[in-house]
């Protein structure tokens, strides 16, 4: 476990040296700000366009940070050759895999807290009042539809040659999920066979990614999703994150790793 | 040459990029005053004032329709069909209908509520476990914003007008929440005349128009004299084939009418009651109303006895 906790403090280390994170949080704040700014009708207590921004824009943020970080991991170790010490500590590739995963996914948590802090004192500025449950509820289950993505990035990066290649793909999949993932059954019943049939089976084999966005639900103020479903979304989170892990290993543990 | 310092040298050299750099800025500044003036008129974008227009020129318009469908999905607290889910023709939101109450009965307004509460239960039952757990993580219940949070429908509004200032609707629906909701009627007068500068002759707008002037500030001869430019507005609309809304055409009448009535002018409200008659759907209670008052007024007239 050591070992996994010391690959993923370097990832983490990597994540604060890298200028990814501050060009985001950067913009991020500048338009919310920007748009906060604007007056509408002289009503200082319009706050939900605020939300919706600021909710966007975090959600853009962290999926470039996820797939950004994740996606150079592996291919950066092999060209740099950096890959060889690695495992002669001795570490398993195993290890690598779960380390590099566990250091982009705490990354991507440490971003999006702060993300998320800055998120509740602009909405709270505005409305005057803190469902922190609610707040805790999204950022929960964002940072977990994350671990799917990063998991599914990692195991990208050992199947696509080049990370730019995998960047793409992976952000073109996870974006038309969250997008059309819900709706697919609808799409699929409305078709002939057989491609009736494959997009079912498409439908149930995606992870589904637009589960974990409960925007709206904060953007109108409506109460959090109940704690039990918030659990077993988890689990079914952490299912496709073993399945994804898995399928990087195996490919990972007899791949030649020089360049 | 050899007596000359090499400093000196130097020197000269380096004064001479500071003047060729300060003979470029000159060149830029001059250029830029000669073709300023004719850049402008080069298109109606670089003349504008507003930042929306500089960035998109017309496209602008596009967006414009996709930002009032946004402020109807903020009315309905996010639940809104998508692309996947809109099986039947959409009829008139309340977001937008709300400002149309012209009180023909309770009947009708429960009717329209009906057929909207109908309308909005696309979800339907679940059709697989996936599409079922995944309903607790977006919203599913069908509520209209009140108790003031209409406020949030209204930055959508205002970037739909600054998008497509010829959109009419916008500028009425925004003035009707402004006004009868949100307690604003100095910022709902400011938006419909910003609304009647970019649309002159629109009737819709100087309907709402009068019905401020009538509902909030309480100027009954304001409202009548914003009512009747409205009407003429509307006939010139129609004369030009221009095919404008008999439903507003109705509802300039029938509220004049109702303001000549109470004036006491009752030939007038009577007019002006058979004109909305014939433009509605539903005349029957229009003309009851029109004879009920054409009794009144040959009560009145038998009083008074021939001149």
């Amino acid at each position: 476990m050591s070992t996994v906790f010391a690959l993923s403090s370097v990832v983490i280390k990597e994540l604060y040296r890298r200028k990814d994170f501050y060009v985001l949080f950067v913009l991020t704040a500048l338009i919310t700000l920007l748009m906060g700014s604007v007056n509408f009708f002289n009503d200082p207590k319009i706050a939900d366009y605020l939300k919706d921004i600021c909710l966007l824009l975090i959600w853009i943020s962290a999926l470039v940070i996820a797939i950004g970080t994740a996606a150079r991991q592996i291919p950066a170790e092999r060209e740099n050759r950096t890959i060889f010490p690695l495992l002669a500590k001795p570490v398993s590739r195993a290890q690598v895999i779960v380390g590099k995963f566990t250091g982009c996914w705490l990354a991507c948590g440490i971003a999006l807290l702060i993300f998320y802090v800055f998120f509740a004192l602009v909405a709270g500025s505005r409305e005057q009042h803190w469902p922190l449950l609610s707040y805790f509820q999204a950022f929960w289950l964002q940072w977990v539809m994350l671990a799917i993505v990063v998991a599914f990035v990692i195991f990208g990066s050992i199947v696509f040659a080049a990370p730019s290649s995998n960047a793409t793909i992976s952000l073109i999949l996870v974006v038309g999920i969250l997008l059309v993932g819900r709706h697919l059954n609808v799409v699929a019943l409305r078709q002939t066979e057989p491609v009736r049939s494959m997009l079912y089976l498409i439908y149930y084999i995606i992870p589904h990614l637009e589960w974990f966005d409960v925007r709206d639900l904060i953007i109108y103020d409506h109460n959090p999703v109940p704690w039990v479903d918030c659990g077993l979304a988890t689990l079914y989170a952490a299912a496709y994150v073993a399945f994804f892990l898995f399928s990087a290993w195996l490919p990972f543990r007899r791949k030649t790793l020089t360049v | 040459m050899a007596a000359v310092p090499t400093k000196d040298f130097d020197r000269v050299r380096t004064s001479t990029r500071y003047l060729v750099l300060v003979l470029l800025v000159v060149v830029c500044f001059s250029l830029a005053t000669t073709l300023q003036p004719r850049a402008l008129s080069w298109s109606e974008r670089a003349r504008s004032d507003n930042v929306l227009k500089v960035l998109l020129g017309n496209g602008r318009k596009l967006f414009a329709n996709q930002f009032f469908t946004e402020a109807d999905v903020y009315f309905h607290s996010g639940y809104y069909p998508s692309i996947f889910d809109r099986r039947v023709q959409a009829s008139q939101s309340p977001m937008v209908s709300g400002h149309a109450e012209h009180g023909h009965g309770e009947g009708e307004h429960s009717e329209a509520e009906e057929e909207h509460e109908k309308e909005m239960s696309f979800l339907g039952k679940p059709h697989d476990w996936i599409d079922a757990f995944g309903r607790h993580f977006f919203v599913t219940q069908h509520t209209h914003l009140h108790g003031g949070k209409e406020r949030e429908i209204l930055p959508w509004l205002k970037l739909s007008a600054e998008l497509d200032p010829q959109h009419v609707e916008t500028y009425t629906v925004a003035s009707y929440w402004l006004r009868s909701r949100l307690g604003k009627v100095k910022e709902a007068e400011e938006f419909l005349r910003d609304g009647l500068r970019n649309n002159p002759n629109s009737p819709e707008i100087l309907f709402e128009l009068g019905r401020l002037y009538k509902e909030n500030v309480h100027d009954t001869n304001h409202a009548c004299n914003v009512w009747e430019l409205a009407l003429r507005r509307w006939r010139e609309a129609e004369k030009a084939n221009k095919k404008p809304d008999s439903f507003v055409f109705e509802e300039i009448t029938v509220n004049l009418g109702r303001v000549e009535e109470a004036a006491g002018h009752l030939d007038r409200a009577v007019s002006y009651l058979e004109m909305a008659a014939k433009a509605s759907p539903h005349p029957e209670d229009l003309e009851r109303q029109a004879e009920a008052i054409k009794k009144e007024l040959a009560a009145r007239k038998a009083k008074t006895g021939p001149p």
